[in-house]
Parts: structure tokens; sequence; C-alpha cells
């Protein structure tokens, strides 16, 4: 199976503050993985070495088969970051013209966005039942709303590998569920890599194939039936939160 | 005054001043609102400061002070987000280093010479109905190249004003998309400062910007009223300041001011 992302020995830190330690792991074509780790495990961190946004301090870092530094085909990749991070509130753009700037790394010089882009906007907007609100601000949006415009704008160019940061924070519990019914009809029928970060880790069995349990260093990583049967995971989370994590499953 | 607006419009001063007022205005009304999003918006103002030092040395080295403030004023423009990048402060804290050094350094010039204070106060206050005709010719041709520019470079600048960061994973690089912003924005504040003054630079930035945030209904849109704003303000503003006596630049920040105040109250009242 072709590995999609493949990190070796990476190390980061922000100053003194080491964040993580000796990472290695490898995710292949059509997995779904449920990034996990408390908060500061270094998982943001992590996803966004891996989307080129920081620099490691050392490692190898490959994304398609390619090595990180001279890769160049970001069309491949959706990126929903976290909502707090998603956008100036003033920002006077519409829903569609946000959509619309997730087609742009297809472009080249001088970007364009035609009549055709214009109707794959319209099809993301309709996947995600937001095509009425194609022309409102996204200002003027709902929490809820705007997590799913940006996850329309994520998937317009339909991404070989989506990388979700907290997705579900701010969805109430039908959206929620749409939402990763949406994402289970995309890794099993289109066969989209998933890599979900989570502190949540009880409801990642619910929707991951595959754990990554992050504290700086790799905890685990593994099919989520293995980490069911781990004595060593038992150990490590208890055997009641590790029993609630499989029972989902 | 006792003429017509037709005999008003037939003086090739005025002519003058509402071709280089219109190109000015427009451009820095598009530039503004990029800035004003990402909150840069005193960028102008600093480099308005950095404008003074550098008028200042070219009248004292003889040389037509605006040719002598293009380049300086770039490098600066260019030493902000360098100084932003390495020195780890803040964007309006490297603003604030780079124009209180170039203010200081106008102010010196000024007090060593003794001689060009007078011409070195026209610049600080402008005077657009004074624009000369090969001043109107390098508005027009500095206006086109930086219009053009970010005709071609749309979607690179919406990007990465939009979120720097999602802009970075669609394989914009945003570092050299922040260094052509500033590089194109201190093109524009030297070509604004014969038509508004040193003093009042970065209204032309700022004010057309804010009122077609609270005005617009996309982002597009929001760049099409900024620059309506901006030509509404060059005309009404050197109509008013020929017709009542009062200095073209000042009465275009007023006008400018008066349509961000009434777009303001337009919005409160929906």
């Amino acid at each position: 199976m072709e590995n999609i992302v493949e990190v070796k020995n990476l190390n980061f830190s922000y100053g003194l503050a080491e964040v993580l330690k000796d990472v290695t792991f490898s995710i292949e074509r059509g997995d779904y993985v449920g990034l996990g780790g408390y908060n500061g495990s270094g998982k943001t961190t992590l996803v966004k070495i891996i989307l080129g946004l920081i620099s490691p301090n050392s490692g190898m870092i490959s994304v398609f088969g390619k090595n990180l530094k001279k890769f160049k085909q970001w069309s491949k990749i959706g990126y929903l970051p976290q909502s707090v991070s998603l956008f100036n509130p003033i920002f006077p753009a519409t829903v569609y013209e946000v959509v619309s700037l997730g087609l742009i790394s297809k472009k080249k010089f001088p970007r364009r966005i035609t009549k055709a882009d214009e109707k794959t906007v319209d099809i993301a907007l309709e996947e995600l039942e937001i095509l009425d609100l194609k022309d409102k601000l996204i200002s003027d949006l709902s929490g809820g709303q705007q997590q799913r415009v940006f996850l329309a704008k994520a998937l317009v160019n339909e991404p070989e590998l989506l990388i979700l940061d907290e997705p579900s924070n701010t969805l109430d519990e039908k959206t929620r569920n749409n939402f990763f019914n949406l994402l289970n009809m995309l890794n099993k029928k289109k066969g989209t890599t998933i890599i979900l970060i989570t502190h949540d880790i009880g409801h990642i069995g619910e929707h991951a194939n595959k754990l990554l349990y992050l504290e700086k260093s790799v905890v685990f990583y593994g099919k989520l039936s293995e980490f069911c049967g781990s004595e060593k995971m038992e150990g490590f989370f208890g055997h009641e939160s590790q029993h609630l994590i499989c029972h989902q499953h | 005054m006792n003429i017509s607006f037709l005999e008003f419009i037939s003086y090739s001063f005025i002519q003058r001043a509402f071709i280089s007022g219109i190109f000015v205005g427009v451009l820095c009304s598009i530039l503004g609102l990029f800035l004003v999003l990402r909150k840069l918006s005193m960028i102008g103002d600093g480099l308005s400061h950095v404008s003074f030092g550098a008028i200042a040395m070219g009248l004292f080295f003889g040389v037509y002070p605006i040719y002598f403030a293009i380049p300086i004023v770039i490098l600066s423009s260019i030493f902000i987000v360098k100084l932003t990048e390495k020195a780890k402060i803040y964007g309006d804290t490297a603003i604030g280093v780079v124009s209180s050094v170039g203010l200081a350094g106008g102010v010196l010039l000024a007090s060593i010479s003794h001689g060009f204070n007078v011409s070195l106060l026209s610049y600080l206050f402008g005077n657009i109905l004074a624009i000369s005709i090969s001043e109107t010719y390098l508005s027009i041709a500095l206006s086109l190249f930086v219009l053009v520019a970010v005709y071609f470079l749309y979607y690179e600048l919406f990007a990465v004003t939009f979120n720097e960061e999602q802009a970075n994973v669609t394989g914009i690089k945003s570092d050299k998309i922040n260094l052509l912003l500033v590089i194109l924005t201190a093109i524009t504040v030297v070509l604004s400062i014969r038509v508004v003054g040193i003093m009042l630079v970065s209204s032309f930035f700022i004010l057309p910007a804010v009122t077609a945030l609270q005005l617009s209904k996309g982002f597009k849109s929001a760049i099409f009223v900024s620059a309506f704003v901006a030509i509404l303000s060059v005309i009404a503003g050197i109509c008013a300041s020929f017709y009542l006596n009062l200095p073209a630049g000042a009465s275009i920040v007023i006008v400018n001011f008066i349509l961000f105040l009434l777009s303001f109250l337009w919005r409160k009242s929906m």
C-alpha cells in the first residue's frame, strides 16, 4: 500500500520546550487516522509540520512519496484548521469567495476562477447542504455553518488527503453526525485518506480505523483492534478508558 | 467662486488634479483594503514619515525629491518586513521604529540646511492643484503598474489577506506576497504625497477601505466600493476646494470621512 504521509525521527521544540520527540509513523492511502492526545501533546504542531507551516528541528517528512521540501501538489491536500484560527471576523468575503479559494492551489499564474470552477464550488456547497448560503457573508453565519463552509473549501478540490483539526468543536449534535457521516463516505467511497485531530479520544473509535496517540512521542500507533487488545495500552489508559474507546468502535 | 463647472474643468491644472487624484485615490483605496484587513493600516503613515526624511534628503542634495523618495521608501518597507520577521517584533512596532528614524532624519537635514524648509512644508501638506504634467504622467504610469500587479495577483493577495496559514497550504508563498504588498504600498505612498501631503497620506489608505467594509457584501465588491468612494471623494474634494477656497488634500480627506460616517449610520440603521 502507498504511503501518503511518512514521518521519521521527527523532533521539534519551541525554544527550550520540547514539543515532539523522535516521532516516527507512516499513513497509508485510505487510512482514517484519529490523532489523539491531551492539550499540548503536540497534535496541531505535528500537523503543521506535515503541512510545511513549521520547520522541524530534525527528522524526515515525505508526503505522497515526495520529500516535503520538494512537494508542490498542494491541491492533493485539504486542510481544515481549528475554528479559532479560521479568519478575521470583519473580513467581507462571501461563502462562494471563501470556498473558491480552495481551488487556487490547482491554478497556475495568473490564477483565475472560471465558469466551470463556479459549478465545482456549487457542487461542494450542495454536498454540505449550504448552497443557499452561497452569497452570504461568512461573518454573518453561525459557528456550525462557518465550519461547513471551511470544510467545503477543504473538499472542493477533491483532495486525496484530508487533515482536520478539532473539526467538531463548534457543531451541534445533528450537524456533527452529518459531518462525520460525510467523512465516512469520503473515506469509504472515494478512498480519501483522513487525519482527524481530536482531544476527545472517546469518540475516535467511532470514526477512525487507526489511532495515533501522542504525548510528545508516539504512545500508540496502529489499528483500533490492536489498541483494544493491547495490555500495554490498558496499563497506559486504564481499563475503563480503553474499554470506552473500544466500545465506541 | 463665480465660474461654471464646464469652465472649471476646462482648466488644465484642474484636469491634472482630477486625473492624478483619481489614479492615486483608486490605488490607495484598493491597497488600503488589503492593509486594513491585515491590520497593517498604519504602514501608510509610517512610510509617509520615511518619505519626509527621503524628501528632505532629495532637497538637500538638489535631486527631484519624489525620485529620491521612491527607492528609499521601498527599501524602508522591505526593512519593516524583515525587522518583523528577524527581530521577532510586531509589525506596528517595526513601523514605529522605521517611521521615527525617517522623521528624525528629515528634521535633522532641515535643521542643517536652513534653506529648504518652505519646500519641505509643501510636501507635508501636498497640493494637488499644483501638480505638474510630468507628475501626472508619473502618477498614471506607476498607478497602472500597481493596478496590473494587483489584478494578476488578486487571488494570492486575497488568500493571504484572508488567512495566511491557509494560503500557505495552497502553495502560495505568503512571505513573498507580504513583501510585494508593502513594496506596492511604498510606491503608492510616495505617489500620494503630492496629492494629499505627508500628513494625510494614511487617510487615503484607510478611509475608503473602512467605508467599503460598512457597505460591502463580498470581497470583490469591497474593492469596487472602496475605489468608488475614493473617486467620489477626490472629485467632491477638489470641487469643494476650488469653490470654497479650501486646501484640496484636506477637503478630500473630510469628504472621505463624511462618506464613512454616512455608510456607518446607514449600516447601523439596517
